[in-house]
């Protein structure tokens, strides 16, 4: 894993002590909340509706076990005794006082965390495939780019008043679990006769305007990575539009102009800064990948695995759920539900942090990831220690068996906590969530991905959700949008809306009937929820969904 | 001639916590709506507005809120103010803890 080189920790250090002073500052009433609030933003703090929020960053979702920890012990010293993980593979608490905050960044710079650029119109924290490193499909770890990308743009003097965010996200397999084609920069990496590069797509994002990212480049030489994405930046730099926020991201700049009049530029641009990377940044790269080794995979029988899976059904149904393949086929990848039925998902309280640190401990070569589908992941675990695994989640409450399935619901924090909200999305979730395991449906209905936000910034990225729910004000009432078809896959869509919104009340019963619709309508089992409305459409949605306007246009 | 004004409350975040509060008619802050002064009439509202926001050490963000008049006391029109009432719907934290 990544060890903080001398700069990083002297450069966190350093913001650390600033902002201890910053916040005393304002403390003391000599900075004003105008002047104070570019300087907590810039360290990842945001006044929500009932408290201070501290996102905290969790680079490319890789953490181990001490910072797990870590993570536990601020929750219960400064917080409530718990942590919230989002969709950008952060982690946020949500009650810690001002006072207490620059000890908190202090506690996670001992564990080489920290806060910075979780804000602001910086490059933010770079996401990546949460199966990194693990993934039987994949054709080289992303995370040394990404890591590269993240030294990179840290404190990058240009990259520091952009005009607006910029995310980047990168995966190493085909089947994309990062959702490179809603970021403003996706990066996959490839092979093309034999020779590893990347494909880049830009402009894609959420929010008020979805749009699914376009190919830049086919395929980039491994060597021409910074200096293509600089050149990128530089571009959007020079043309994003400054004087609208609602237009400033990459994915307008790329709309307004098209993808050939940017690809033309950012070659050009290209062109005049390579010369100035002088290779360092592939010295770089080749003494971070070495921080990225596979560990040292253990050589041991499976069967242990095996006798459990056919003695216990409950345990057999978990592996069906929450294991994926590893590349190396002793191994597994473990995915780790915080997604009980009924409880907030994301969270996890310091207890169960604690357990999932030390199962990476014992068992899963201290590696624990983050998915921006709000799970955590041990993605290296021997088949002969699932069983150990399983027993130890059951007793933490963790084993729920529900990944991919309708319960595995991503939602933002909504009007619970977050200052932007138009509605809630935690109840909604929760809602779902128990009616389904009360119908005991969700292993009939099967692969199924429910996406909700309490806002049009869409960070519970509903636009992808298969089913997509948005939550809005409509006239001093919550109401909630229904969007169908979305995919964040590599097959990538925007959801398309069924109708008019529905009541908070209203919401699950129509979940329902959709469901009852795909059940009716899918031509076997195996056909999942996406693939009938890609077979179908939205028509027979929409009868089920809007029976009256039915009849009434019948 | 005057138009219908609905009363409103005046209300912030407080530095320190981030906790919701409310402005009372002794011309301090308050941490529950029941305590808080309400404005049933625009210029005093704007008035005390000016006042309230002039403590920029104590409270975050100071605005006017909608309340309806009822046997209770004030209570919000919005639900986004109903909830900073209470707090969050999925824990029992926040302000809701005392008040139960
Ligand atoms: S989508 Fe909106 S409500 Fe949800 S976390 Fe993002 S800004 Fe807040």
């Amino acid at each position: 894993m990544y060890q903080y080189n001398d700069f990083d920790a002297a450069f966190v250090a350093e913001r650390n002590a600033q902002f201890r002073a910053q916040v005393e500052r304002r403390i003391s009433g000599a900075l004003t909340e105008d002047e104070f609030k570019p300087l907590r933003l810039m360290n990842g703090l945001y006044l929500q509706l009932h408290a201070y929020m501290l996102r905290v960053a969790i680079p490319y979702g890789t953490l181990n076990g001490a910072q797990m920890r870590q993570l536990a012990m601020i929750a219960e010293t400064f917080d409530k005794g718990y942590g919230h993980f989002t969709t950008r593979q952060n982690i946020q608490y949500n009650w810690p006082k001002l006072k207490d905050v620059p000890d908190i960044l202090d506690r996670l710079a001992e564990v080489e965390m920290h806060a910075l650029q979780t804000s602001g119109n910086t490059i933010r924290n770079v996401t990546a495939d949460h199966f990194a490193g693990a993934a039987a499909d994949e054709v080289e770890d992303p995370r040394p780019t990404a890591e590269l990308l993240r030294q990179w743009s840290t404190d990058h003097p240009e990259f520091q008043f952009l005009p607006r965010k910029f995310k980047l996200a990168v995966t190493g397999s085909a089947a994309d679990r990062a959702v490179i084609r809603a970021h403003d920069i996706g990066i996959q990496i490839v092979e093309k006769d034999g020779e590893i590069g990347y494909k880049i797509i830009v402009g894609g994002g959420l929010g008020r305007t979805p749009m699914i990212g376009k190919t830049l480049a086919e395929f980039l030489p491994k060597a021409d990575l910074l200096p293509f994405v600089e050149a990128t930046v530089n571009v959007w730099n020079r043309l994003g539009r400054r004087d609208n926020k609602y237009k400033s991201r990459i994915k307008i700049t790329v709309h307004e102009h098209g993808i050939d009049d940017i690809r033309a530029r950012v070659l050009t641009r290209f062109e005049q800064i390579k010369p100035t990377f002088k290779g360092v940044d592939r010295d770089l790269f080749a003494q971070i990948q070495q921080n990225f080794d596979a560990p040292a995979y253990r050589n041991a029988p499976v069967d242990a695995h095996t006798a459990m899976r056919l003695a216990n059904p409950a345990y057999a149904s978990w592996s069906d759920t929450n294991i994926t393949a590893h590349k190396n086929d002793s191994y597994a990848i473990v995915s780790i539900s915080l997604k009980k039925h009924g409880a907030t998902p994301g969270d996890a309280s310091a207890d169960q942090m604690r357990v999932m640190a030390e199962l990476a401990e014992t068992y899963g070569h201290d590696e624990l990831r983050i998915s921006h589908e709000q799970n955590v992941i041990l993605p290296h675990v021997h088949q002969s220690d699932l069983p150990a695994i399983y027993a130890a989640l059951r007793e933490a409450d963790l084993a729920t068996a529900n990944i991919g399935l309708i319960s595995d619901i991503i939602a933002c924090p909504g009007m619970d906590y977050c200052a932007l909200a138009t509605a809630r999305s935690i109840p909604v979730a929760q809602e779902i969530a128990e009616r389904f395991d009360e119908l005991k449906l969700e292993h009939e209905i099967g692969a199924l991905k429910i996406k909700i936000s309490g806002c049009i910034n869409a960070c519970g990225h509903h636009h992808v959700g298969h089913i997509g729910i948005l939550g809005l004000d409509r006239a001093g009432v919550e109401n909630y949008q229904i969007t169908l078809g979305g995919d964040g896959s590599e097959d990538a869509a925007i959801g398309e809306r069924a109708g008019p919104g529905f009541s908070a009340e209203a919401l699950v019963p129509a979940i329902e009937r959709i469901i009852e619709t795909y059940l009716d309508v899918r031509s076997e089992k195996a056909e999942t929820f996406l693939q009938t409305y890609r077979r179908v459409g939205m028509g027979p949605f929409k009868a089920a969904l809007y029976p009256d306007s039915k009849a009434s246009a019948a | 001639m005057s138009r219908s004004f609905t009363p409103k409350v005046i209300t912030a975040n407080a530095l320190l916590e981030g906790d919701v509060i409310y402005w009372s008619p002794e011309g301090t802050w308050v941490r529950t709506l029941s305590s808080a002064e309400v404005f049933e009439d625009e210029a005093v509202a704007q008035e005390q507005l000016l006042t309230a926001s002039s403590q920029p050490a104590v409270a975050v963000g100071v605005y006017l809120a909608d309340v309806a008049i009822t046997d209770d006391g004030p209570t919000p029109i919005h639900f986004r103010e109903e909830f900073r009432t209470r707090g969050p719907s999925n824990y029992a934290h926040g302000k809701q803890v005392k008040l139960s």
